[in-house]
Order: structure tokens, then C-alpha cells, then sequence
């Protein structure tokens, strides 16, 4: 429910970085989402057509590279993708396992001309 | 020709840096500070009114209210004692982020002050996100909520440093498996310190009011 927020963000970061790498133009804008970070791309890419208009960045193509979830069980070692209704290891049943991917929230990089 | 300039940047760094900003506000003025997170309905506003009148004379606190609309529970706070209570309304956002606590915190003399208590947006998801430079995060998970909501909502209960379970004055009216719902949380956030309570009949108050003083102290 925060997508305009974050979406703002996300230009002002890349219009920082553009700026410092001299560009003319944003192309692409290349981020990296967990799935535990709870924002929906269609949303961002709604308000990123109202936003980005009148700077270098509008018409970008926002590219998503999205991580999926993992647990790691500190018994056996296995990773696996969390279930919400029970965290345990299906391999061993343990409950000592810890979330080890999915938080990823960051701009990797701007394709600029 | 298209080149790629890498970046890597957290999207929130940039809340991020206001909220060590107000954290230094905070310290120099020498205030603790809390934010208490939690669903709607589940007890904020309770939990800060059975709080207040047991700190008098020990603390003065100052109360920081984030809704959407309505000064509701800052009134609610004021009348409970606070020194001072400040409504901030998100105009319609989900969560209070680091810029609109500093407003807050502008209009108030920190000097007075040893505890502050903010109560964040009634949301389970995005004030997780949002940091505000407070000392603490603090959640309150309430029991006619559910005892499923660590698994379904793991992005909240990773992320604070006290869990206050309130209502437990319904446990024999509502289905919770206490074990199930602790199983979770441990799984998130492997022994944090919990305080099963009643912002009704007060029971179990003593231990979280004897954890905040202890805070305030330490940071003395
Ligand atoms: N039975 C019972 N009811 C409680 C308890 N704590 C709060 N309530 C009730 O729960 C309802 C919501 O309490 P609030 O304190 O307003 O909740 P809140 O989290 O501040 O709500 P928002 O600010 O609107 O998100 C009220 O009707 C309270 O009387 C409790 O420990 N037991
Ligand atoms: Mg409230
Ligand atoms: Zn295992």
C-alpha cells in the first residue's frame, strides 16, 4: 500500500545517479525485490508513468527481478520456500530454521543513454 | 548506446538516513523513545492509556499519534496524562515514515521529555518498512487476531525488539494456540522479550511498565 512512496524513491535514486553519470536519458531502471517486501509492480509502475514525466526517466522500462522466499533449517541444513502455515524443515521437521532470502529491496543498477 | 551505471541502493535509504537523523535528535536530547506497531484494534491506544498513569511522577513521556484521519487517540492519550500528545495524520498513507515524525518532533521541547511513545498507523505490513529512528519497535499482537498471524505476516514480527501479546483476557472466549503462535514468532525473531497483557484489566502490565523503565534507564 505504500507504492507511491516507495516509487518516489526509486526516481529520485536513479535520477541521482543519472545525473552523476552524466546521462541524457533513463532507459531502464533494474530492481530487485524479495518476497517478503511487500509492493506490487503493476502499482509502481502505475504511479512511475505520473511521476517520472517531465524528467530524464520518463518512458523507462522498469525491469523487477524478483527473489523468492527461503528458509534454512539449522538442523539439516536444507533450504526450502516457507509455507505461511507452518514454518518447519520438510525435510527433517525441525523448527530451528531461519529466513535466509527475500528481504532484497534495492536498485541494482539504470541502463542510461 | 545504452550504458549500465550500477548502483545499488536500499529504495528506502534514503527514509532511512531521516530516521538516524531524528534518532540524534532524540539522543541528544537524551529521550527514549518507542514505536509501537500493530494491526487495527489491537490495543495501541489501550495499552498507552493503562501506561501513562503508571509512569507518573517517574517519567514525563510525550506522545506522538499517527492516523489517517481524526485526533482521536492523541485526546485519548492526552487525557490519560500525557505531557504532551501530537497527532499526525498520514493523509491517507498506510504508515508514519521519518519525515513525519521530525514534523512531531519539531513542535516539541525534547529537553521536557524522557520517554517518547509513538503510535504508529493501525497496518500489519508497511510501518515495518518505514524506520523512524526510535530506540524500539515495539508490536502488539492481540489475541482475537488470530494465532496464525507470525506466519502470515512475518515481515512485522521480524523486525522489533519487544512483543506485547494484549487481550489475553479473552483467551478463554477466543480459539489460540498460545505454542503455535509463540512457534512462529520464535522462528522470526528468536528470543524476543514478550509481555502477555490486559489493557482492560491491567493484568501483566507490571512486567512491560518494569521493561520500559529499565530502557529509560539504560539510556541515561
Ligand atoms: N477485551 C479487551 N479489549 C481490549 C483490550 N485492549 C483494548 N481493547 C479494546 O479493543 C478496542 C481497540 O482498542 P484501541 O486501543 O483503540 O486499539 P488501537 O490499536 O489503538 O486502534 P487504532 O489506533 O484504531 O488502530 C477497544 O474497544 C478497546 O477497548 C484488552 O486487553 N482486552
Ligand atoms: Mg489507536
Ligand atoms: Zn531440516
Amino acid at each position: 500500500m505504500h507504492e507511491l512512496a516507495v516509487t518516489q524513491s526509486i526516481l529520485d535514486i536513479s535520477l541521482r545517479h543519472a545525473k552523476d553519470a552524466g546521462a541524457m536519458q533513463i532507459k531502464g531502471i533494474n530492481l530487485v525485490i524479495g518476497e517478503f517486501a511487500s509492493i506490487v509492480d503493476d502499482s509502481v509502475q502505475f504511479y512511475w508513468d505520473t511521476l517520472a514525466e517531465g524528467t530524464i526517466a520518463q518512458g523507462a522500462q522498469l525491469h523487477f527481478e524478483r527473489i523468492a522466499g527461503e528458509m534454512t533449517c539449522s538442523n539439516c541444513k536444507d533450504s526450502f520456500h516457507p509455507k505461511d502455515i507452518d514454518f518447519a524443515c520438510p525435510t527433517c521437521g525441525s523448527q530451528f530454521v531461519r529466513i535466509t532470502k527475500g528481504d532484497e529491496f534495492r536498485v541494482d543498477s539504470i541502463d542510461v543513454e | 548506446m545504452t550504458v549500465r551505471v550500477p548502483i545499488v541502493e536500499n529504495i528506502l535509504n534514503a527514509n532511512d538516513r531521516l530516521a538516524e537523523e531524528n534518532r540524534t535528535c532524540l539522543e541528544s536530547a537524551g529521550v527514549f523513545s518507542i514505536n509501537i506497531m500493530a494491526s487495527p484494534g489491537a490495543g495501541k491506544t489501550s495499552l498507552i492509556e493503562q501506561t501513562l498513569p503508571r509512569l507518573k511522577g517517574k517519567l514525563r513521556v510525550a506522545v506522538v499519534d499517527g492516523d489517517i484521519a481524526t485526533s482521536i487517540d492523541a485526546d485519548r492519550a492526552a487525557q490519560a496524562g500525557a505531557q504532551a500528545a501530537i497527532q499526525v495524520n498520514t493523509g491517507g498513507d498506510c504508515h508514519l515514515d521519518a519525515v513525519m515524525l521530525r514534523g512531531a518532533l519539531e513542535q516539541l521541547d525534547l529537553t521536557q521529555f524522557d520517554l517518547l511513545i509513538v503510535e504508529n498507523v493501525g497496518n500489519l505490513v508497511c510501518p515495518a518498512s518505514f524506520k523512524l529512528g526510535t530506540d524500539k519497535s515495539v508490536l502488539i499482537a492481540s489475541i482475537p487476531e488470530g494465532d496464525d498471524k507470525p506466519y502470515k505476516y512475518p515481515g512485522m514480527y521480524r523486525g522489533v525488539d519487544a512483543l506485547v501479546i494484549n487481550k489475553i483476557d479473552l483467551l478463554p472466549y477466543v480459539p489460540f494456540k498460545m505454542d503455535y503462535f509463540e512457534r512462529g514468532v520464535e522462528v522470526l525473531n528468536p528470543g524476543v522479550v514478550t509481555f502477555p497483557l490486559s489493557a482492560k484489566t491491567g493484568e501483566g502490565m507490571d512486567a512491560w511498565i518494569d521493561w520500559l523503565l529499565g530502557q529509560v534507564k539504560s539510556k541515561r
